[in-house]
C-alpha cells in the first residue's frame, strides 16, 4: 500500500454536508444498522469500507432514501442534509434524490440513446429552458464524466452499446447532469476491469471539486486511493471514522486493524 | 471547462418545502396511479357485472312452475275397447288425454269459485305445457289399474305462465299473444294464492334432454352434460398419454436438431391457432376423410384433444423441467437406464404438475364451442341418456357449450333463461376443475 | 363391430404374450432372476409390444383407408350421365353408401336374405320402399346405377374386411410367435423394449407436426377445389358478400375482413389500455396482498368460455347499447338498429382480452431489471416517470408482442362474433352497424344442410385458409419479438 501518498495528502476541513445522528436501520426484525453517527463533508470523498454484509451499502441507501422502495425497511434517527432532516414527513424523496444523486454497482444505462440517458434527469426536473440549454447540460455532464470524446460522435446510439467502463461513466454523467449536491456511489467499480476502474477513480477525484462524494467499496486500496475520509463498518456498527490516512496507517480500533491487515473480511 | 454550476445558486432550496414543479409532478404521479387503480377496478367490475348477469338471469332456470290438476282418467275415452290391454292403451295418443286434463283443470277452477271468463276447457290448455298430456299418458301406461279414478297430477305449466311467475312475461307483453291472455294471468294469480300453481326446484333441467322449439319449459341440460362428459373422456384418453409421451421425448431424449426445433415451433403455434380452424380440421379429416360418425362425442373429443395437446405438452414439459438433474444423475449413477430413470423417478415426481396442466387443459376444452359447431354437435339431437360407454361415445349428442349456443339462437326469450342456467352449470364445472387444479398444485408443490 | 372384436383379440393376445414371455424367460434361467439379461418384466413387455403395436397400427390405418379406396373404385362405376343428373359425384356416392348401409341393415334384421340383397334389381323392386320398411329413409328413388354400385360396394367391403381381419390377426400372431421364440435368458429384452418405447415417444411428438400438416392439407385441398369453381381474384378483391344457393353468389372476402378488423380494433382499444394499466398497477404499485387478490380475479375473466361472452353480448350488452344509441335511446340518436353490431362484439371481446393483455404485460414488465428502476429513482424520478420513461420503453418490444398475440386472438375469436356481430357482410364505417367476420361466416357456411361440393360451402375453407395464414403470421412475429425481448434481459 502506498502509505507515502496517503500521508502527504493535504487535508482541509470543509462544511458538513450530511450529518447522521444515531441512525438505526431495521429490515423487518433484523437490526441492520446500529447507532451510526457520521459527518460527511462537502467537496470531500468519503469511503465506506467493511466486510460484506456489514451494512455499508444499506447505510449509503438511507442517505437518499432509496430504502423507501423496500417495504420492510425502517429507519430511525436523524440524517440532516444542510441541517434539514431528510426523514421529515414533509420531505419529498423525489426532491431529495435530485440533490443526492446515486451511481450503482452495476452500470445500468437506460435502453435509450446516450443523449437521452444524460438528458433524463434534467428533463424530469425541468432544469433547462431551450433545447440548446439541454444540449449544453448533456455536453458538460459527459465532459465531467470524462467520456465526451469517446461518445460525442454517437450521441444517438444506444447507451447499452457501450463497454462496461463507458457505461459506468455514462451513468455518472447521468447522475451529474441532475446537478446534485451529493453523489453516492455504491461499489461503482466492482463490475469493471482495472483500466476502466482507474478511469473512474480518476474521475471521482475530479468530481470532488464540486460535490460531496460518498463511495462504498469493498477494495481497501481503492478507498485509500480516492478518499479523504474513511468509515469502517462492521456487523452494522460504525467502528471507526476519520482521515483516510489515519485509518489506514494507525487505526485506533483492533477490528479495523484486523480488517486492514486481512485477518477479517 | 466552464463553471458548471453557475446556474445552481437558485437551486439552494429547502427540502421541507415542495417546489411548484415537484407539486405538479406529484399530482401527475397520483393521476397515473389512479389510472392504474381504475383499470384494475374496471377489470374487476366487468367480472362482477358478468357474474351477476349470469346468476340473475340464470338462477330462475332451476325453478319451474307446476300446476296441480286433478284428472279423471276416463276409461270411456282412454280404453275404448274396455279390456285394459296395454297394447290397446298405447294406441290412445296424447290427443286423447289433452281434453281430459283440460276438463279436469276447468272443473277444479270452477269448483274453487275463481273468477274467470273461460267457458271452454280448451282455454285451460294454454296454462299447461304441451308435454303435460304425455306425462299423464305415461302414468296411465305405467298404472293401467288406476283407470277410472280421479288422480292428482303435478304438471308442467306453459312457458308463458312460468315466465309470468318469474316476471319475464307481463300482461302488457301478451296483449297480442295468441297463446295466452291477461285473463289467464288473473286466474293464475288466484290459483297461486291457493297453492295450485307453484314454483318448485326443477330437477328435470339438470337431468333432462333438450326439447323442441315450442316447449322451452320442458328442456333440460342433462343429456348435453353427458355428451360433454364422454367428450372429456376421449380428450383425457387421447391427449394425456400422447401429450405426456411427446413431452418426455422432447424434454428428456430429443437431440438438438432441426426436427426437434420443427416440433417445438409447431407446438407453440398450435397453441395459438384459432379454435374454429381445428373445427375445419375435424370436419375435413375426421368426418369427410375418415368417415367417423358425425355429431358423435368421439369426433368432438378428438378435435378437442388436438387443441388440448399443446396445453398439456407445455405444462408437462415445465413439470419435467422442474425436476432437478440430480435426481436423474442419482438414478443413472446406480446403473438405471435413461428410460428407467425417467419412468421410475422423473415422471412420478412431475406427476402433480402434469395433472394440474391436464385439468386446466380439460377445463379449456370443456368450454370450447366453435369447433363443435362445424362437426354438427349442435342442438336437438339426443333425447335420451346414453346407456353404454360405446353408445355415449359414438351416438350423436350435443355438448354443454353447444347446447347453450343452440338455446341462445332460438326466438322465444324463455330459451334465454335456459341458456343462462346452462352457463351456471358449465361454470360450476369449470370452477370445480380449476379449484381442483389449484389445490393439487398447492398440495404437491415441491420446492427444490 | 368386427373392428372392435379384432382389436380385442389383438389386445388379448398381447396380454397372453406378456405372461408367456415373462414365464419363458424365467424358465430359461431356471427361475433365477439374476441369470437373466433384463428384468422379467421386459421379456413380457417385449412380447406384448411385438404382438400389439404393428397389428394395431395396421388396423387403424386400414379402417381409415378402406372406405376411401373402395369409394374411389366404386365411383368409377357411376356413368357421367348420372353424375350430371344428380348434381355431383359426392352426392351420388353418399347415396351409394347409404343404400349399401341400408342393405346391410336389412340383412342384419332379417328383412332380406343376403342373396336377395346382392341380386336385387331396382327395375323390379322398389328398393326405397323395402328399405323404408326397416327404417332406412332414402331421399329419392334408387337409380339402377346407384343400386349396382351399392351392391358392388358391399361385395368389396365384405372382401376387404375379411382381408383386413386376416392380415391383422396374422400380424399379431406373427409378432407373438417371434417374440416368444426369441425369449431366452441372454436376450437383451430391456434394450429392445426401450428402443420400442422411444419410437412410441417420437411418434407422439410427431403428432403436433401431423396436426399442422392435417390443418394445412384440409385447408389447401378444399381451397383449391373452391378456386376451381370461383375465381381467386373475385374472392380476394370482391367487395360484396352475398352467398345464394341459386348460383349467383358473390363471395368477396373484403367485407368480412373489414368486419374482422373493425371488431378486433375496437376490442384492442378496450383491452390494451385497461389491460396495460392494470398490469402496471399490479406489478409496480400494488402491495403483495392486493396483487394476490386482484390478479387471480382478473384472470378468471380469461377462464370464462367464449360462449358465455357471446351470450353476454347478445342478451345484455347489445340491448343495453340499443337503449343508449338506438332509436328513442338515452342519447336521442338513432345510430343503432339492432343489438348485434360491431360495437357490441368489439366491447365484449375487449373485456375478454383484458386478462390476456394484462397477464402477458405483467410478465414482461416484471422481466425489466430492477437496476433500471433503481437508476431512475436514484436520479429523483417519481414512480410514474420511471414507469413511463424507463420501464415501459424498455418493455415495449414485449408489449408489442403481447398486443399482436391479443390481436390474433381477436381475429380468430368465433363465438362472440357469431352471437354478437350480425350476419351481413358490409363495408361500413358506422360501428353501430351489424357486420360479420371471417370466423362467423365459416360457421354459417359449414353448418346447415348445404352441399359440401358447392362453392358456397367450399368458400369456408378459403376463409379458413386466410384466417390461418393471418393468425399464423401474427403469432410468428409476436412470438419472435417476445423471445428476442426475453433474451435481451436474460
Amino acid at each position: 500500500m502506498n502509505d507515502m501518498r496517503i500521508m502527504e495528502r493535504s487535508v482541509e476541513t470543509n462544511d458538513i454536508k450530511i450529518a447522521a445522528n444515531k441512525v438505526q436501520v431495521f429490515y423487518g426484525e433484523n437490526h441492520a444498522i446500529k447507532d451510526v453517527d457520521v459527518q460527511i463533508e462537502d467537496k470531500t470523498v468519503t469511503a465506506f469500507i467493511g466486510p460484506s454484509g456489514c451494512g455499508k451499502s444499506t447505510f449509503l441507501r438511507t442517505l437518499n432514501r432509496m430504502n423507501d422502495t423496500i417495504d420492510i425497511c425502517r429507519v430511525e434517527g436523524d440524517i440532516l442534509l444542510d441541517g434539514e432532516n431528510i426523514y421529515d414527513p414533509k420531505v419529498d424523496p423525489v426532491q431529495l434524490r435530485a440533490k443526492v444523486g446515486m451511481v450503482f454497482q452495476k452500470p445500468n444505462p437506460f435502453p435509450k440513446s446516450i443523449y437521452d440517458n444524460v438528458a433524463y434527469g434534467p428533463r424530469i426536473h425541468g432544469l433547462f429552458q431551450t433545447k440548446a440549454d439541454l444540449d449544453n447540460i448533456v455536453e458538460k455532464s459527459l465532459r465531467r464524466a470524462a467520456i465526451w470524446d469517446e461518445v460525442k460522435d454517437r450521441l444517438d446510439g444506444p447507451g447499452t452499446g457501450l463497454s462496461g467502463g463507458q457505461q459506468q461513466r455514462l451513468c455518472i454523467a447521468r447522475a451529474v447532469a441532475t446537478e446534485p449536491e451529493v453523489l453516492l456511489m455504491d461499489e461503482p467499480c466492482s463490475a469493471l476491469d482495472p483500466i476502466a476502474t482507474a478511469q473512474v477513480e480518476e474521475l471521482i477525484d475530479e468530481l470532488r471539486e464540486k460535490f460531496a462524494v460518498v463511495i462504498v467499496t469493498h477494495s481497501m486500496q481503492q478507498a485509500a486511493r480516492v478518499s479523504q475520509k474513511t468509515a469502517f463498518f462492521h456487523l452494522g456498527n460504525l467502528v471507526e471514522f476519520g482521515e483516510t490516512g489515519q485509518i489506514f496507517t494507525n487505526p485506533s480500533d483492533p477490528r479495523t486493524e484486523s480488517y486492514i491487515s486481512g485477518r477479517i473480511g | 471547462m466552464t463553471d458548471f454550476n453557475s446556474d445552481m445558486a437558485s437551486k439552494k432550496s429547502s427540502l421541507l418545502v415542495a417546489d411548484a414543479r415537484t407539486q405538479k409532478r406529484n399530482k401527475a404521479e397520483a393521476r397515473f396511479r389512479a389510472y392504474g387503480l381504475a383499470a384494475v377496478g374496471v377489470g374487476l367490475l366487468f367480472l362482477v357485472i358478468l357474474l351477476t348477469t349470469i346468476i340473475s338471469n340464470g338462477s330462475s332456470a332451476f325453478k319451474q312452475t307446476f300446476v296441480t290438476v286433478e284428472v279423471f282418467l276416463d276409461p270411456a275415452k282412454i280404453d275404448k275397447k274396455g279390456n285394459r290391454n296395454i297394447e290397446d292403451l298405447k294406441k290412445a295418443t296424447t290427443f286423447t288425454y289433452k281434453p281430459l286434463i283440460q276438463q279436469g283443470l276447468l272443473d277444479q277452477v270452477n269448483a274453487a269459485g275463481y273468477n274467470h271468463p273461460f267457458e271452454k276447457h280448451k282455454a285451460m290448455g294454454q296454462l299447461l305445457s304441451a308435454s303435460a298430456a304425455g306425462q299423464v299418458r305415461q302414468f296411465v301406461l305405467d298404472n293401467p289399474d288406476r283407470l277410472g279414478e280421479t288422480v292428482e297430477f303435478r304438471l308442467i305449466a306453459a312457458s308463458r305462465v312460468d315466465g309470468y311467475l318469474k316476471g319475464r312475461v307481463t300482461r302488457e307483453s301478451v296483449a297480442r299473444d295468441k297463446n295466452i291472455s291477461a285473463e289467464h294471468f288473473d286466474l293464475v294469480d288466484q290459483m297461486q294464492a291457493d297453492g295450485l300453481v307453484e314454483k318448485v326446484f326443477n330437477m328435470a333441467f339438470i337431468t333432462g334432454a333438450d326439447a323442441s322449439e315450442a316447449r322451452p319449459e320442458q328442456a333440460g341440460f342433462g343429456v348435453s352434460m353427458a355428451g360433454s362428459f364422454f367428450m372429456m373422456l376421449v380428450v383425457l384418453g387421447v391427449s394425456l398419454p400422447i401429450g405426456v409421451a411427446a413431452s418426455i421425448y422432447l424434454e428428456e431424449f430429443a437431440p438438438q436438431n432441426w426436427f426437434t426445433d420443427l416440433i417445438e415451433v409447431n407446438i407453440s403455434n398450435l397453441a395459438a391457432v384459432p379454435s374454429i380452424v381445428f373445427g375445419i380440421l375435424g370436419l375435413a379429416v375426421f368426418i369427410q376423410f375418415a368417415h367417423l360418425p358425425q355429431s358423435a362425442p368421439l369426433v368432438g373429443g378428438l378435435v378437442l384433444s388436438l387443441m388440448t395437446l399443446p396445453t398439456i405438452i407445455i405444462s408437462t414439459r415445465a413439470a419435467l423441467k422442474s425436476v432437478p438433474p440430480s435426481i436423474r444423475d442419482a438414478a443413472l449413477g446406480i446403473g438405471a437406464s435413461k428410460m428407467q430413470s425417467v419412468f421410475h423417478h422423473v415422471l412420478p415426481l412431475a406427476m402433480p404438475g402434469i395433472l394440474t396442466g391436464t385439468i386446466i387443459g380439460l377445463a379449456q376444452a370443456l368450454g370450447e364451442t366453435a369447433p363443435l359447431l362445424l362437426i354438427g354437435m349442435v342442438g336437438f339431437i339426443a333425447t335420451n341418456m346414453p346407456d353404454t360407454l360405446a353408445e355415449g361415445i359414438l351416438s350423436p349428442n350435443s355438448a354443454m357449450p353447444a347446447q347453450i349456443y343452440e338455446w341462445a339462437k332460438r326466438a322465444d326469450p324463455a330459451w334465454y333463461e335456459r341458456a343462462w342456467g346452462g352457463i351456471i352449470i358449465l361454470l360450476v364445472f369449470l370452477i370445480t376443475m380449476n379449484t381442483l387444479a389449484v389445490i393439487l398444485r398447492r398440495r404437491f408443490e415441491r420446492r427444490w | 363391430m368386427p373392428v372392435l372384436w379384432i382389436f380385442l383379440f389383438v389386445a388379448g393376445l398381447a396380454v397372453i404374450g406378456f405372461v408367456l414371455g415373462r414365464a419363458r424367460a424365467l424358465r430359461s434361467a431356471d427361475g433365477d432372476v439374476r441369470h437373466l439379461h433384463s428384468l422379467p418384466f421386459y421379456y413380457g413387455a417385449n412380447a406384448a409390444l411385438k404382438t400389439f403395436v404393428p397389428a394395431a397400427i395396421v388396423l387403424a390405418v386400414w379402417s381409415v383407408a378402406q372406405p376411401m379406396v373402395l369409394d374411389r373404385q366404386v365411383s368409377t362405376m357411376i356413368p357421367q350421365s348420372v353424375i350430371d343428373d344428380g348434381g355431383s359425384l359426392g352426392l351420388i356416392m353418399s347415396d351409394v353408401s347409404r343404400v349399401a348401409a341400408g342393405l346391410d341393415q336389412a340383412v342384419a334384421q332379417g328383412a332380406m336374405t343376403a342373396e336377395e340383397a346382392a341380386t336385387l334389381r331396382s327395375e323390379f323392386t322398389d328398393v326405397r320402399a323395402r328399405l323404408g320398411e326397416i327404417g332406412v329413409a332414402l331421399g329419392a328413388d334408387v337409380k339402377p346405377e346407384v343400386l349396382a354400385a351399392a351392391q358392388a360396394l358391399r361385395i368389396k367391403q365384405n372382401t376387404a374386411s375379411w382381408i383386413s381381419t386376416f392380415v391383422v390377426v396374422a400380424l399379431a400372431i406373427a409378432g407373438f410367435g417371434w417374440a416368444v421364440m426369441q425369449t431366452n435368458k441372454d436376450f437383451r429384452a430391456r434394450t429392445v423394449v426401450e428402443s420400442g418405447t422411444k419410437s412410441l415417444l417420437i411418434l407422439s411428438a410427431c403428432l403436433a407436426v401431423l396436426t399442422t400438416v392435417g390443418i394445412i392439407l384440409s385447408l389447401v385441398f378444399n381451397t383449391i377445389e373452391f378456386f376451381k369453381l370461383y375465381s381467386a381474384k373475385d374472392f380476394f378483391f370482391g367487395t360484396t358478400w352475398s352467398p345464394s344457393f341459386t348460383g349467383t353468389s358473390q363471395l368477396g372476402i373484403l367485407p368480412l375482413l373489414w368486419g374482422t378488423m373493425y371488431i378486433s380494433i375496437i376490442a384492442l382499444i378496450v383491452a390494451v389500455p385497461i389491460g396495460l394499466f392494470a398490469a402496471v398497477y399490479l406489478s409496480e404499485y400494488a402491495g403483495p396482498k392486493t396483487r394476490a387478490f386482484a390478479k387471480p380475479l382478473i384472470e378468471i375473466l380469461a377462464g370464462i368460455p367464449t360462449i358465455v361472452y357471446g351470450l353476454f353480448a347478445l342478451l345484455t350488452v347489445g340491448p343495453l347499447l340499443v337503449d343508449i344509441f338506438g332509436d328513442g335511446g338515452a342519447l336521442g340518436v338513432s345510430w343503432m338498429k339492432g343489438g348485434t353490431a360491431v360495437m357490441t362484439a368489439g366491447l365484449v371481446m375487449g373485456v375478454m382480452l383484458i386478462p390476456f393483455v394484462s397477464s402477458l404485460s405483467d410478465d414482461i414488465i416484471n422481466a425489466v431489471p430492477q437496476s433500471l428502476r433503481d437508476g431512475s429513482f436514484g436520479l429523483g424520478a417519481t414512480k410514474s416517470e420511471t414507469i413511463r420513461q424507463v420501464v415501459l420503453p424498455a418493455a415495449l418490444p414485449g408489449i408489442v408482442g403481447a398486443i399482436l398475440l391479443a390481436a390474433s386472438r381477436a381475429i380468430g375469436e368465433t363465438m362472440i362474433v357469431v352471437l354478437g356481430a350480425g350476419a351481413a357482410g358490409k363495408l361500413d364505417m358506422n360501428p353501430f352497424e351489424a357486420m360479420t367476420t371471417v370466423t362467423a361466416k365459416i360457421v354459417s357456411q359449414l353448418t346447415g344442410d348445404g352441399d359440401f361440393a358447392s362453392p358456397e360451402a367450399l368458400v369456408a375453407f378459403a376463409l379458413g385458409m386466410t384466417l390461418f395464414v393471418i393468425t399464423l403470421g401474427l403469432n410468428f412475429v409476436a412470438l419472435y419479438i417476445v423471445r428476442k425481448y426475453r433474451e435481451q434481459y436474460d
